[in-house]
């Protein structure tokens, strides 16, 4: 069964990576609303925000630009899946003799697939408006990790609705709130200067502690605790999301 | 022939909240036959079809496919079946060959790309074969359908409603190429709505209302349960359909142009 698992995943993943490579729209537009906030923060807002550090702003933001990117780009996988649920592709799928899990998971390497294109996008972009890193190529395996780890949680959250939604505007609607997550965190302005109940939720809500820890390894310092509760909060949410995802599967397709 | 019935059902009922689709069905379908379930919109043949393909539990009955009990050995009637028409969808993304490529992979076949050049053969869609599905005649992408459900060569196939929605030059594409799965030994599970492919197509159509079959036979079977035929001359006017085809017809015409046969 752990074969038929990997084979059937990796053939449906080659199916919606091709409707990807179809549609390289997605890509474009998934970078777009990012690389728009980061040229306003840096160029219109930048210059009056004291977020006291010696590092640049453009470098500062990077790592919440880097979290809205997968935020936005998750919504493709909920659109997907709500597409082959609506299609019949699902009905399909499930009256052969294959994993029943590997149709989820091909969805969800897909999404983990483009969303690191994108993100690649948003990362050269900042580079050529003047971000700079000394960042080991260990530590840039930690960065990619703690992304990859990020968008796997977050799109097995995208599941749930794609998997439950009754209209395609519903399957990709849910992603808004996560895009404005970042704001509430230390991601473009230091916490301390918030009022102190927004100050509380900043603190402690999982952007913050993925922000401080990717610019921490991104200046080359020790993000410390902040890596822990970085990954607590990941893997937890990826947890949860998973098995939400799959009880709606299996409620829906049993 | 295979001894075993090729799908079995008995009792079998399901209910969506207060509407209750099945009411306890019963029939056998003999293996190699083609055999019509008929019945209008909601009278709980894709529920039905639902069931028998492992996509939706029943309340109670039984029901087994080639053999194995569609609720404790799903993986074997999966295995046993293929399901197309009405609601299994093909991907439009993807090209004709790339969608039969993809059942051909998810099914272990030793050769995908092989197997898709044949059957775009068999279908005469070598042709259309790179471009995409999107792009195709309603009657193209059912025979897209048809012959993704022939990889592997299942002993059970299920045909949901398989031309609803099509032209009748496409109807009559797509018959053809359920008659020529009967005629590899196949047996064929199609619901339809409309009486005459259930006539053109069927060894043995059972009739389902409201949630039960009120009526299982040959065709001649089904006739005998009528008052007998009475004698009047009537002349023969053309359908419209035979109108329809007569006039779209092209010179490469394919053998729908023929008329179709009355009985009685």
């Amino acid at each position: 069964m752990t074969t038929r698992f990997f084979g059937d995943t990796a053939v449906l993943a080659g199916r919606s990576l091709r409707h990807i490579g179809r549609s390289p729209d997605t890509i474009v537009t998934t970078a777009i609303t990012p690389i728009a906030m980061m040229l306003m923060f840096v160029y219109v807002f930048g210059g009056a925000i004291d977020t006291g550090s010696h590092e640049s702003y453009v470098s500062y933001q990077l790592p919440g630009i880097l979290l809205i990117t997968i935020a936005s780009g998750i919504a493709y996988t909920a659109y997907r899946l709500f597409q082959d649920k609506n299609s019949g592709m699902f009905d399909r799928f499930q009256s052969m003799p294959i994993a029943r899990s590997a149709v989820l998971w091909g969805h969800v390497i897909t999404s983990v697939v483009a969303n690191m294109i994108s993100l690649v996008v948003v990362v050269l972009v900042a580079l050529l408006m003047g971000f700079r890193t000394g960042a080991s190529v260990l530590d840039w395996l930690s960065v990619i990790g703690i992304l990859a780890l990020f968008t796997l949680a977050l799109t097995w959250l995208a599941v749930i609705p794609g998997l439950t939604a009754g209209t395609v505007e519903g399957a990709s609607a849910f992603s808004y709130p996560l895009i404005f997550l970042p704001f509430l965190s230390s991601a473009f302005v230091p916490t301390d200067t918030m009022p102190g109940p927004v100050q509380a939720f900043a603190e402690h809500q999982p952007v913050t502690s993925i922000v401080d820890t990717i610019r921490a390894i991104f200046a080359g310092e020790d993000p410390g605790n902040e890596l822990w509760i970085a990954l607590a909060w990941c893997i937890g949410l990826l947890v949860v999301a998973y098995v939400l995802a799959t009880a709606a599967y299996r409620r829906k397709f049993s | 022939m295979n001894p075993t019935p090729a799908i079995q059902i008995a009792g079998l009922t399901k209910s969506y909240g207060d509407v209750h689709v099945l009411q306890g069905v019963d029939m056998t379908v003999e293996s190699g036959s083609i055999f019509a379930l008929l019945g209008s919109n909601g009278a709980g043949k894709t529920t039905t079809v639902k069931i028998l393909t492992t996509l939706l539990k029943a309340d109670g009955g039984t029901a087994s496919v080639n053999g194995f009990d569609v609720q404790t050995q799903a993986q074997d009637v999966r295995s046993s079946i293929s399901l197309t028409g009405q609601f299994a969808a093909v991907d439009e993304i993807l090209t004709g060959r790339e969608n039969l490529i993809l059942v051909a992979k998810l099914l272990r076949q030793p050769n995908p790309g092989a197997v898709a050049d044949d059957l775009l053969a068999r279908f005469s869609l070598t042709e259309a074969g790179n471009r995409k599905v999107a792009t195709y005649s309603g009657g193209m992408r059912r025979r897209v359908d048809i012959a993704m459900s022939l990889i592997g060569n299942p002993p059970v196939i299920f045909l949901d409603e398989p031309t609803t929605g099509l032209d009748p030059e496409a109807r009559i594409e797509v018959w053809q190429a359920v008659k020529e799965l009967a005629d590899n030994g196949t047996t064929v599970l199609l619901t339809t709505q409309y009486l005459e492919e259930a006539e053109q197509l069927a060894d043995r159509i059972a009739i389902l209302h409201e949630g039960r079959i009120i009526a299982n036979g040959t065709l001649a079977e089904l006739k005998a349960m009528f008052p007998p035929a009475k004698k009047e001359y009537v002349e023969k006017q053309p359908t419209l359909e035979e109108i329809f085809l007569a006039i779209t017809s092209t010179s490469n015409g394919t053998s729908a142009g023929t008329t179709t046969v009355k009985e009685s």
